[in-house]
């Protein structure tokens, strides 16, 4: 195979494009900005830029943001639901939380319209007993209603759809029979899991997306083809693998997190390669700062997220914690006298006071350019000629200095003190939510503004060294070209130990490996590997909380060999006893979820393409004088795509590069590795 | 006491959160009881070395316990001072609810941390038990007359001494309870967190040192409380008053009176709660900790971004009457200090609405209803299916009410029915929002719930019920209306029957097939009806939440000649 593998990362501001020619494994990359509504504008704008013919394209991966906007935004196709008698309020019941602890005050509205969600005659009971079967005429009556309401989507939503979907397989069926497009979510398609809430909820997104998405999705594959490109067409999904088109078409709830996935992706390939098992990123953009933990070069898995109050998707999605301190983010006194970072933020339009958009309050990134760590005679993203630091500095005065009786240098350093604080917390609690000591992590920055901040996370949390990739800036893009393919499978089971029917069991593990083979063969790259791997989730009865247990399964000419009851205890106990330390003494062991997932192994480049190829040594560029603690340092700036692998810079310095500036304080060094990452740890002369 | 500069109090401010939260986040990672790991009914914080003041509170943990713990800590304090041999690794361990507050379910560890040989603060943990020995199994006993009915009593005792845990206390406390595993596990999830909490401490007091985290833990009380004050003087000076009722105390059926004054000068704010009823005989009694601690729960839902530690309460002076209902002595019940407080928050909003009428959002729901169906099974197996439901919170003056939420003291959520049906022999007929359920007014109230429960088991079921808000509805504010009345009924051979007393009930016995019914309050309304825009009346008749009579009687017919 040769070519073009190409993948696209459209965020907020900026489109990135992480081209890799495999003939001669040589790479670039594109930033090109955003264009909104439509995001194929720019799509399309940054593959033209670095590939005049796309016949010579061989793969598209694309990291989006179209669902996550669709979602956050309330832009979604009209949906209709059709429901089990009783249960017409379940979406906007949710599981009887609130927004907001304190305050009792705002409200919720669901994606589906009450006058859109219509009950029908069907019971299923917990067992999988149909008490009631489904009244079809009653189901098209629905359907029907709902059409004529003007509804695109429908999604069928029926009580305990996991234990038997018999009911909602005949009303699907009849739906699909009159409704006039492709999109109809049935729950027990979508999740088979117990839980209404999360089922019903992740099945009406996947309605409410579907025309929304699968538009953009097949827009942007129409305008590839009649530019002549004939490879394939994939999409990344929130769990950090990749899917077919034609999959996210149909299942366009899993690209909730799809860019962010991406990134994630990307650092633990190339922490890893690096030589770093344990890595903790902190992607840090206008207004977040997102914190994923990698441990043993796996990132975490959470087993569902939400979007926004009340909008769960249950879905296998990479952890990314996130907390509003980013480089937009404004800096402000509050009435007690205290000073605080965010949550509001100026974003990146009008953004950071230095840019001279209208914003006069300071940010984060304000405090940055005061102190000499950003240089305002180049700066990022190309809008502007030369940021203002003088507004900054008014900015600071007045908002912080003058308040808390400090001069703007010491009001400066103030706001990144508190804000590096922010984040070294969020690091700190992600690591010990999940029971790891954060200082046997690595600390890997990307995103435009993270590398400004990796020395101050050494000293705050404790972290040994950090690691700056090569590109921080298109991280998403490279993981796109990076990420496997894989597709997850659920099925509740709901099952003791003791009583469990194994052949069921085997059945539904057959067929999601089937299913997920099925996929993969469908899928034209050549995988250097498959993966099957299964895991139940359980727990003793009375239990709460379940335990993933991975099971060792045998499979031989695509045959799934089940576990037998004996496997699957051993395989508990020993889970069990290295989450809680020790077993229960006659507890009753439970299978809750029985979950799949099925993973082609892409080809992977070679990182060490993008090493730096000169040689010798490099000397700065410029100096400039720059403030840390209380003192301006004369400080080295170098030009960083140009350091040769080996190069040790001690700190006071600044690597520059066009979307990203790596500083280097004093008693911590940069070097340069093998693979051009720059690695930042503690002077020789100080460790 | 040592000045502190402005900075190093915003990070040491984070720090010391920082430790609380990652104390709650081991405590939900550890716990063996649905409780604690999923609803989250626990709380850690750091307190007072002499005064057992809240000194940091977790942000995760349950609203109530922000105000009760700092109790908790005080009577240990008393206790150790009495005896004046406190020592490094001495732990305490208690759930009397006279002494520390809420009730016998709640769990008190409560740990001195030493730095270099001085007390320097106490470290408390509180988790809600699973079960605590007494008459009903979960401890939620409706008929008790004192607390032995409700659960075993443990007073403040050391638990361990010098870092020594002493198995005598675990073996009383494992011999007093139907759970002995679940108990356990409970115990060993708080001594882990008041373990990573002196850790935690440790290293930071390592970093800044002692003496200016003390002074940082001063400060933040003085910004709380200076913050408090500037809030309240820009409150218009006055006294207003707010009464309402509970139905009954279970055992007579008359309704007893919460009854208090508001009176604001200048930066100081009284609660007085004179002419509240008498303590009586049944489990609607709360102790004075628990009022103290509700008053705090109502204020910071009127400030809601004050900082939670005790300083915030310096400026306001809560009167209690001696010998009411919200001063019960030992040996009175408490097992249903839930009905009670809401209670509480709702006379004080309805009275804050008066002084501050955009500061505040009308009742909510008011009963956590505690409904427990139980049997045995046909292989004699028993089971219990033990649950709170939700309703409708109050309008407030940017929106309507949130439609089924949790009580404002909890932030619990309600387990799945799938896991409920799956669980015990009951299938929901219908789980939905219930229609004319909330307060009409410029914003309306939030829709409570219908829960209709069929019980599948041949061999019948019984259910009881803990609720309230039966014969008094939640109140709308600022014109608003109030909301439905929480209404319970159940299935018999000969028709549906509402319990006599109301809201509370024992022993209905359910054969196979026959059902309960839960029908729970909506939220009261904010501001007045007739203000409410005639397209959101339209739409909520187009949705089928408000009816089209209901409509009419109270926002006029205007809505009738819009679209929806």
């Amino acid at each position: 195979m040769s070519g073009r593998m190409i993948g696209v990362d459209v965020g907020g501001t900026f489109t990135d494009v992480f081209v890799l020619n495999e003939r001669d494994g040589s790479a670039s990359v594109a930033k090109v900005p955003t264009t909104r509504p439509d995001q194929s504008g720019g799509f399309l704008d940054g593959i033209g830029r670095e590939v005049s013919d796309l016949s010579e394209i061989s793969v598209v991966v694309h990291g989006t943001t179209a669902g996550t906007n669709a979602l956050l935004e309330r832009k979604g196709a009209t949906t209709g639901v059709i429901c089990t008698e009783g249960l017409r309020d379940v979406l906007e019941m949710r599981r009887r939380d609130r927004p907001r602890t304190w305050g009792l005050r705002g409200d919720f509205e669901p994606v589906v319209d009450r006058r859109n969600r219509l009950e029908v005659p069907e019971r299923t009971l917990a067992d999988g007993s149909i008490r009631t079967a489904v009244d079809l005429e009653a189901v098209r009556a629905a359907a029907r209603q709902l059409r004529d309401q003007g509804c695109e989507a429908v999604a069928i939503l029926f009580a305990n759809a996991y234990a038997n979907p018999d009911n909602e397989v005949a009303a699907v069926a009849a739906v699909r029979e009159i409704w006039p497009n492709p999109h109809v979510s049935a729950s027990s398609e979508i999740l088979p899991e117990i839980r209404e809430f999360e089922r019903f909820s992740t099945t009406a997104l996947n309605a409410y997306l579907q025309p929304e998405v699968s538009g953009y999705l097949g827009r942007l594959e129409h305008a590839l083809k009649s530019r002549g490109f004939d490879g394939e067409f994939m999409i990344v999904q929130s769990n950090g693998g990749v899917m077919a088109v034609d999959t996210a078409c149909k299942l366009p709830v899993r690209t909730a997190l799809s860019g962010p996935a991406a990134g994630v992706i990307a650092a633990g390939y190339i922490a890893t390669t690096a030589g770093f098992e344990n890595v903790i990123t902190g992607d840090m953009g206008g207004t977040s700062f997102d914190v994923s933990l990698i441990a043993e070069g796996q990132s975490m898995l959470s087993p569902q997220t939400s979007i926004d109050f009340g909008m769960v998707v249950r879905n296998p999605m990479i952890e990314i914690t996130t907390i509003g301190a980013g480089g937009g983010s404004i800096a402000w006194v509050d009435k007690g006298g205290l000073l605080n970072i965010g949550p509001e933020s100026a974003g990146s339009d009008p953004g950071p006071v230095a840019y001279g958009l209208g914003n006069d309050r300071p940010t984060v990134t304000d405090a940055n350019v005061v102190l000499g760590r950003i240089d305002p005679e180049n700066p990022i993203g190309g809008k502007l000629e030369r940021l203002d630091v003088e507004a900054a500095s008014m900015a600071i005065d007045t908002h912080v200095g003058i308040p808390l009786g400090l001069t703007t240098l010491e009001a400066a350093e103030a706001i990144l003190r508190v804000a590096n604080s922010r984040m070294a917390g969020a690091i700190r609690l992600v690591s010990i939510e999940r029971g790891f000591d954060p200082k046997r992590f690595a600390f890997m920055p990307f995103g435009g503004g993270g590398a400004l901040h990796a020395g101050a996370m050494l000293a705050e949390v404790g972290i040994s060294r950090a690691i700056v990739p090569r590109y921080p800036g298109v991280t998403s893009a490279m993981g796109c070209v990076i990420a496997d393919m894989r597709q997850d499978f659920v099925q509740t089971i709901n099952s003791l130990v003791s009583s469990l029917d194994e052949t069921t069991l085997g059945k539904f593990m057959q067929s999601h490996a089937d299913h997920g083979m099925a996929l993969l063969d469908a899928a034209r790259t050549a995988f250097e590997a498959r993966e099957l791997s299964f895991e139940l989730d359980m727990a003793y009865i009375g239990q709460t909380h379940t335990v993933s247990v991975p099971l060792t399964i045998t499979v031989e000419g695509g045959k799934v060999t089940p576990p037998t009851k004996t496997d699957i205890g051993a395989a508990f106990d020993s889970a069990y006893r290295a989450t809680f330390g020790r077993l229960l003494e006659k507890g009753v062991r439970r299978i809750l979820n029985l979950r799949s997932a099925v993973t082609g192994k892409r080809p992977k480049f070679d990182l060490q393409t993008l090493a730096p190829t000169t040689s010798g040594t490099v000397s700065a560029k410029a100096n400039r004088p720059v403030h840390f603690g209380d003192a301006w340092h004369d400080t080295a700036i170098y030009n960083r795509l140009e350091l040769p692998v080996g190069t040790v810079i001690e700190g006071p310095a600044i690597l520059e590069q066009p979307d990203t500036t790596v500083l280097v304080e004093p008693d911590l060094q940069a070097r340069v590795d093998t693979f051009g990452n720059t690695i930042i740890e503690p002077s020789e002369d100080h460790s | 006491m040592s000045e502190i500069d402005p900075i190093t109090l915003s990070v040491l401010s984070g720090r010391m959160e920082q430790i609380a939260d990652e104390m709650d986040a081991t405590l939900f990672r550890a716990a063996f009881n649905p409780i604690i790991a999923e609803a989250h009914d626990a709380s850690h914080g750091l307190y007072h070395a002499t005064s057992g003041d809240t000194l940091v509170q977790g942000k995760s943990g349950l609203p109530i316990f922000v105000g009760v713990m700092s109790f908790a800590v005080k009577a240990v304090i008393e206790k150790a001072v009495a005896k004046g041999d406190l020592q490094d690794g001495d732990i305490y361990i208690f759930n009397d609810a006279h002494v520390g507050g809420t009730h016998l379910s709640d769990m008190r560890l409560v740990r001195p941390y030493f730095r270099d040989g001085e007390l320097f603060c106490y470290l408390a943990s509180v988790g809600h038990w699973h079960d605590v020995g007494g008459a009903v199994p979960g401890n939620y006993n409706p008929a008790a007359t004192d607390v032995f009915q409700e659960a075993f009593v443990l007073p403040p005792v050391r638990l361990a001494r010098a870092g020594e845990v002493n198995q005598d206390i675990i073996d009383i406390l494992l011999r007093n309870t139907r759970l002995p595993q679940s108990a356990m596990g409970d115990l060993n999830g708080q001594l882990g967190a008041l373990d990573l909490g002196i850790k935690r401490m440790d290293e930071l007091l390592d970093e800044y040192g002692a003496v200016t985290v003390a002074a940082g833990l001063d400060a933040l009380g003085h910004r709380a409380e200076a913050l408090m004050r500037s809030e309240l003087e820009g409150l218009p000076d006055g006294r207003w008053e707010a009464e309402d009722f509970l139905d009954n105390d279970g055992i007579t059926d008359e309704p007893l009176n919460i009854r208090v004054a508001l009176e604001i000068r200048g930066d100081q704010m009284t609660l007085d709660f004179a002419g509240s009823a008498p303590q009586c005989a049944g489990p609607v009694n709360i102790a004075l900790p628990t009022t103290v601690a509700t008053a705090y729960v109502a204020i910071k839902h009127i400030f809601q971004d004050l900082p939670a530690n005790a300083g915030v309460m310096r400026p306001i002076n809560v009167l209690i009457p001696e010998g009411s209902l919200l001063s019960a002595e030992f040996p009175a019940p408490t097992g249903g200090y839930t009905e009670t407080i809401l209670r509480m928050i709702d006379v004080i909003f309805c009275a804050f609405a008066k002084a501050a009428p955009d500061r505040v959002v009308a009742n909510a729901y008011g009963t956590i209803n505690a409904l427990s169906i139980a049997g045995k099974r046909s292989n004699g197996q028993p089971w219990v299916m033990f649950s709170f439901y939700g309703g409708g919170h109050g309008g407030s003056p940017e929106c309507d009410g949130l439609n089924h939420g949790n009580a404002p003291i909890s932030t619990a959520t309600i387990p799945p029915m799938e896991i409920l049906e799956a669980a015990y022999p009951v299938m929901f007929r219908q789980w939905a929002l219930r229609p004319d359920s909330a307060g009409a007014g410029a914003h309306r109230g939030g829709m409570g719930a219908i829960y209709e429960i069929e019980v599948l088991e041949d061999n019948g079921a019984e259910a009881f019920l803990f609720g309230e808000r039966g014969r008094f509805a939640p109140q709308g504010i600022v014109d608003g209306q109030n909301a439905a009345l929480n209404q319970f009924t159940y299935e018999q051979d000969d028709g549906w029957k509402t319990p006599p007393l109301a809201s509370k009930m024992r022993g209905i016995k359910l054969r196979k097939g026959q059902a309960v019914r839960l029908e729970t309050p909506g939220g009261g309304g904010y501001g007045k009806a007739s203000d409410r825009a005639a397209s959101d009346v339209a739409r909520d008749v187009a949705r089928g939440l408000v009816s089209a009579e209901i409509a009419d009687e109270h926002y006029g017919n205007a809505w009738r000649e819009v679209p929806a």
